[in-house]
């Protein structure tokens, strides 16, 4: 069984945000919602990188383990998914999560947050698989089709892999070695310290 | 005998007294590295493609373990700039970690303390008996203040519990549809009420304070255990004792506290960034279960644990006898007698 990773390649990322549109469309995902962004440190200085970010699918996801409702639970191929009708909205897995990936609609009064929307490896949610209900509260379920994240198949420069972890790092392997430098797979000590 | 049970209840009192201590200092340093984060902008050394060894797929980036990264993003929300918050592993391990174990512990052992107090000293009766004359001790306004504090404070409390130990305690027994359906509930329920506690906290400090400054009958108060480990003695006391007093500045400093750190998390990201908001769940959810282990005390003693002192706050009137042996200054001055006059009042 593969285990589903994303792994961002800073010497090739050019902070086009093709993932980031990508991933909107795709998903219809709603204004003031990004499941994919594009960072960029020391913009205009040497040794500027750029780098998509989204929910990494952590092997010992916090998000799951803050969760008060306990709405998340994990694929068989490691994807981290979670019930939007469970989420109660309470933001813990925002604080929780290194990477910033849970998002909230604005809901209600003062700062109430809607369900949590988050990045789902393009593999939906609970509900049946590619049925109307699942794409309108988690979008396309590309995985049940046979298809990988479109985020990183339409990247340009092939910066972004998604795939099973052991492809994606053996490319990336080969690309250091190749062109003798890198600066390593973003998130990764993070999102997977003991390597699964 | 009496000795005996005297001594146990005094050895609970004090291991609690400790707990709490305790738990107050370990949830202060805890807070403090969250806190202390340093926020800024990595900045990694000048970048020379052809020098650079080669590294593997993560040494790199173990940098982003120890601190927050941030750099420039294109869309409107800011909190999307920052691309890693390591900080978010120290809030993990706080709030599953010591404050809900330590937490239970606090709670749990709160309740077990007022059960074994009840085994050992029973009800607190009124010595003399009730004498079948009232004296008025709480006005409206007081009552209504009291009652709006304490309500409000009930339902934030048992709706908060939950979003701390629901998971353990209540999914496994409703089951995840009906537990989120309840959750959603009390989350609206705990974001609302907070505002009538806020009132009462406020109209509390108001009009009590005058009665809550310390005298001189608090230290002989606490000298004696208040009199409730020993049957028979009554320190003398004012309005309020030092015990009650002791609630009062509890509720006032704990429940402005937690009313601050609430509005933080009530307006996520208006007032700072992540660290402001992980400092603010940890300290509200810390300071919140002090106060409640204080509060299930306070409402032991003035429900089941002293006959009497429940009229006091339901129907405001008291039974002389009872005002004679629990406060007996304030009983003195209320009726006009002679009496040691010191302080303000």
């Amino acid at each position: 069984m593969a285990r589903m990773k994303f792994l961002l390649d800073a010497e090739r990322c050019i902070e086009c945000n093709a993932c980031v549109t990508a991933c909107k469309n795709e998903h219809e995902v709603p204004w003031g919602i990004n499941r994919r962004r594009v960072v960029t440190i020391n913009d205009g200085k040497p040794g500027e990188r750029s780098i998509s970010m989204a929910c990494m699918h952590c092997t010992d996801a916090p998000c799951m383990a803050v969760c008060p409702v306990d709405c998340f639970y994990k694929t068989a191929d490691g994807i981290v998914l979670h019930s939007k009708d469970l989420c109660i909205g309470c933001g813990y897995c925002f604080y929780a999560c290194p990477f910033g990936a849970p998002q909230y609609p604005q809901a209600g009064n003062f700062g109430s947050r809607g369900k949590m929307d988050k990045c789902t490896f393009c593999a939906g949610g609970p509900e049946q698989d590619n049925s109307e209900a699942e794409f309108r509260k988690y979008g396309r379920n590309r995985i049940a089709e046979g298809k990988l994240p479109l985020c990183a198949e339409m990247c340009s420069t092939k910066a972004l892999l998604a795939g099973d972890g052991e492809v994606i790092a053996g490319i990336y392997r080969d690309r250091v070695v190749n062109r003798g430098y890198g600066s390593g797979a973003w998130g990764w000590a993070t999102a997977y310290p003991s390597g699964t | 005998m009496n000795v005996i049970i005297a001594l146990r209840a005094l050895a609970c009192r004090a291991t609690l007294a400790v707990g709490a201590f305790a738990l107050l200092a370990a949830a202060v340093l805890i807070a403090m590295p969250a806190a202390a984060q340093t926020t800024g902008t990595a900045i990694p050394q000048g970048y020379n493609a052809t020098e650079r060894p080669m590294v593997g797929l993560t040494n790199v980036n173990d940098a982003a373990l120890i601190r927050e990264l941030k750099g420039f993003v294109s869309i409107p929300d800011d909190k999307a700039a920052t691309l890693v918050q390591p900080q978010g592993r120290a809030w993990r391990e706080t709030v599953k970690g010591p404050v809900r174990i330590w937490g239970s512990w606090l709670i749990l052992g709160m309740l077990a303390a007022v059960i074994l107090f009840y085994l050992l000293r029973g009800t607190i009766r009124i010595d003399h008996g009730r004498s079948g004359n009232t004296v008025v001790r709480f006005g409206a306004v007081e009552r209504f203040t009291h009652w709006l504090t304490a309500s409000s404070f009930v339902v934030l409390a048992l709706t908060g519990l939950n979003v701390t130990y629901g998971r353990y305690v209540l999914l496994p027994i409703l089951g995840p549809e009906t537990f989120s359906a309840v959750s959603v509930a009390f989350k609206y329920a705990h974001n609302y009420v907070a505002f009538a506690f806020m009132i009462g906290l406020v109209l509390t400090f108001v009009i009590w304070i005058r009665h809550n400054i310390p005298d001189r009958y608090d230290l002989q108060w606490l000298a004696q255990g208040g009199g409730l480990f020993s049957k028979g003695v009554h320190p003398p006391a004012r309005k309020f004792n030092a015990g009650q007093k002791l609630v009062f500045w509890s509720v006032v400093i704990g429940g402005t506290v937690i009313s601050i750190s609430g509005i933080y998390l009530l307006f996520p990201f208006a007032f700072g960034d992540i660290h402001t908001q992980q400092s603010a769940q940890i300290t509200h959810a810390v300071v919140s279960l002090i106060l409640i282990a204080i509060i299930i005390a306070h409402i032991y003693i003035g429900t089941l644990g002293m006959e009497g002192a429940w009229d006091a706050m339901s129907t405001g009137r008291v039974d002389e006898n009872w005002a004679r042996e629990h406060h007996s200054v304030w009983y003195e001055e209320l009726k006009g007698q002679p009496a040691p006059r010191y302080g303000h009042d």
